[in-house]
């Protein structure tokens, strides 16, 4: 099993497209004309109120517009620049940059397998194959192989929009596909927050296995099928109420657009 | 053996504030921290000899030293990146004991002189920035977090930032551009960080391991907390195991354990019937070690030592069931990835070690290859802005140095097998030309 490569041999997207140097670059949207969701404002505009410079939330503003557009399409990168003050450009520049941010249009429901070091001699690679096939038919899933996710202890592990499962045996796979195909927890006794410590040393007292079910606090948006996002993403929920901390001054970054 | 982090680390409800509290969190020991003058705090962490966990080992409390007085704003920030292949010790400090972490950069930051603080938190680790959310607002309303800590004139804001998927980001450096909402391309040192950091202001960056120790040090007092541990490597390391060993996961132990006793005696050793073949004890950035090495205490200094590193204190034990090729292309398939391409020796440097690797599985390679290989990684090493390309470089160059007879063996193998006869159709030519998908 071999992991998929872009045609120029890179894991990496996008290299080989050619600029069109015909088109104009895009200037900062005209807030006039580019409607945004109102839920989606206001969670980009909590995010800038949280740094010093408002430039900050651009990882976490792409995020929200993913969670609302299922993918980082021009017309969420559009809705982010009309709410950041910032060139589409800047932005694409930035989502090109992490893996988690999709710059093509794929499916939204994410579900990330790791194939690195301890994953592959745990047999990562052969679990990544045979998910791929047994969801290649849904169009609304997107599983593919990422770098090492820190849970080499569950190896081979997966993400199943940011819920990690592990290790998962050969029987088991087919399970875990109807599980992510039909939206439902993804193998509730496989998951890593349900898992004690490895360190028969670490405790001074005995708790039982019971102990380690997700700590209650922590309510996880249901992943539904609903064809139109918004979704659960692997980016977790999105960010509500008022942020933790002191909403800082926003000090303007130097940006010459802004004084125009 | 003494357990500092991992004390209580499966308590129910660990994670809420007031169990927490009830295990002695945020008690004295935070009173007492923030009662002591800033130099004599710095003085103490400098003297317990805490290294940082991160990967470079460097003294935690002379870094806080560097850091430049006066009343401009400086900042904190924890690495909580974590995508060093192997590691995941953070993770399991963050899931089960946010609070541990929060009040080491309660400390930190005061001994710093920071009243802004981050946790560069990566985005794949959803469940945890969520805990680490939830755990601030409990923080905030228990005013441990904001303006005047515990009736001090210590302040300090923390924000949960999540990254989203790049190994580079855990760059201190790149960490800070993407921080700032750029790529996370490294920055050209100096200037440090420690002058000239996040948004110019100096900046003091330390992993969530480093900062979560800090509590327990200003509780035993740096000089117990210096009796812990080996020459050099004071205290306790959780330790991250995984690959082919029978349990895999993190262990605390004080540095200086016996390796064997790490990965035999707590990670139960490779399974039935096969013996190690070669091991990372930091991580996929450090040299390999092989059985041979496996008597060898586990600090800082011995591992520097055997030529190798301690790094983030990952442990991954590959058998003897597996051959090294297939690990030295999955490794530099890792840095190649990862590479954010701003340096041209490690950009294409771990490109052409893939597709070298790939050469010798595919049976296009002669034994020469091995010798252009090692040239490249010789060519990364100390040519780069920052110390990615030579961690491929590293491990890479120790594999071919040590299991050179195995990588010699496989490229005749391989020639054999496929017997290559100039066919211009054939799949391993399509494969060297990047062509296949
Ligand atoms: C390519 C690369 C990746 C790194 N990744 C991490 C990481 O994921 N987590 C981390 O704590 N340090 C990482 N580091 C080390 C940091 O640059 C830095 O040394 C560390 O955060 C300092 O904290 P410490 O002194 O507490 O160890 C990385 C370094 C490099 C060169
Ligand atoms: S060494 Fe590699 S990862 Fe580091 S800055 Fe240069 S190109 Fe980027
Ligand atoms: S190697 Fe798979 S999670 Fe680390």
């Amino acid at each position: 099993m071999t992991v998929p490569r872009f045609g120029h041999g890179s894991r990496v997207p996008g290299w080989d497209d050619a600029v069109d140097l015909t088109k104009d670059p895009a200037t900062l949207p005209d807030p006039a004309t580019t409607p945004v969701p109102a839920d989606l404002r206001a969670e980009i505009e909590r995010h800038m109120a949280k740094y010093p410079d408002r430039r900050s939330a651009a990882i976490p503003a792409l995020a929200a517009a993913q969670r609302v557009h299922g993918w980082c399409s021009p017309e969420a990168v559009e809705q982010v620049a009309c709410v950041m003050r910032l060139t589409p450009a800047y932005l694409l520049a930035v989502a090109s940059f992490y893996d988690m941010l999709d710059t093509r249009p794929v499916g939204h429901r994410r579900v990330y397998v790791c194939t690195n070091i301890s994953c592959s001699l745990c047999g990562g690679r052969e679990l990544l194959g045979r998910l791929q096939a047994e969801l290649a038919d849904d169009p609304d899933v997107q599983v593919r192989g990422f770098e090492c996710l820190g849970a080499c202890d569950i190896a081979p592990m997966a993400s199943i929009d940011g819920v990690y499962v592990g290790p998962i045996e050969d029987g088991e796979v087919a399970e875990l596909a109807r599980q992510v195909r039909d939206g439902e927890e993804p193998l509730p006794d496989k998951q890593l927050l349900r898992r004690p410590s490895a360190d028969p040393h670490a405790n001074t007292r005995e708790w039982t296995p019971q102990s380690f079910a997700p700590p209650a606090k922590l309510e996880r948006a249901t992943p539904s099928n609903d064809p139109v996002p918004p979704e659960p993403s692997s980016f977790g929920a999105p960010m509500e109420g008022d942020a933790a901390g002191p909403s800082a001054p926003i000090e303007q970054a130097p940006n010459p657009e802004d004084d125009a | 053996m003494k357990h500092l982090i991992f004390k209580d680390i499966d308590e129910p409800g660990l994670n809420t504030i007031d169990v927490y509290r009830r295990r002695g969190g945020y008690g004295d020991r935070l009173r007492q921290a923030l009662s002591m003058p800033r130099e004599a705090l710095v003085h103490e962490l400098e003297a317990s000899g805490l290294r940082g966990r991160g990967g470079a080992g460097f003294s935690m409390g002379k870094k806080a030293s560097f850091l430049p007085k006066g009343a401009m704003d400086k900042y904190l920030v924890c690495n909580a990146d974590e995508s060093e292949p192997g590691t995941f010790k953070d993770r399991e400090i963050m899931q089960k004991c946010p609070h541990m972490l929060i009040e080491g950069m309660i400390i930190a930051a005061y001994a710093a002189g920071a009243n802004r603080s981050f946790i560069y938190i990566r985005g794949e680790y959803v469940e945890q920035a969520d805990i680490l959310d939830a755990a601030l607002v409990e923080a905030y309303d228990a005013g441990l977090l904001g303006d005047n800590i515990l009736g001090t004139d210590h302040s300090l804001s923390l924000v949960v930032h999540r990254g989203a998927g790049a190994y580079i980001c855990g760059e201190e450096t790149g960490l800070l551009d993407s921080l700032e909402g750029k790529r996370g391309n490294p920055r050209l040192k100096p200037p440090f960080p420690a002058n000239q950091g996040l948004y110019q202001g100096p900046t003091l960056i330390n992993n969530v391991e480093t900062l979560a120790t800090i509590p327990h040090i200003v509780e035993m007092g740096a000089e117990e907390y210096a009796k812990l541990g080996a020459e050099g490597s004071t205290g306790t390391k959780l330790v991250s195991v995984s690959g082919n060993v029978q349990r895999p996961g993190n262990y605390e132990i004080e540095l200086g354990t016996s390796s064997r006793d790490i990965i035999y005696g707590l990670a139960g050793g490779p399974p039935e019937g096969r013996e190690i073949k070669l091991w990372f004890p930091g991580g996929s950035s450090s040299p390999v070690l092989t059985k041979d090495d496996l008597d060898l205490p586990y600090d800082f200094n011995t591992m520097a030592k055997a030529g190798s590193m301690l790094g983030s204190g990952a442990i991954i034990v590959v058998d003897d069931s597996n051959s090294v090729v297939d690990v030295c292309l999955w490794l530099a398939e890792f840095y190649r990835h990862e590479s954010c391409g701003k340096c041209t020796p490690c950009r294409e440097g771990t490109n052409w070690t893939v597709k070298m690797l790939e050469r010798i599985q595919t049976g296009l390679a002669t034994p020469m290859d091995l010798d252009i290989m090692a040239s490249v990684c010789e060519n990364i090493i100390g040519n780069c802005l920052c110390v990615l390309g030579d961690a491929m470089a590293m491990p890479v160059g120790s594999m071919i140095q040590k299991f050179r007879p195995e990588f010699e063996e496989h490229i005749e193998a391989a020639r054999a097998r496929n017997a290559f006869t100039g066919d211009e159709d054939a799949p391993e030519l399509a494969l060297i030309q990047g062509a296949v998908a």
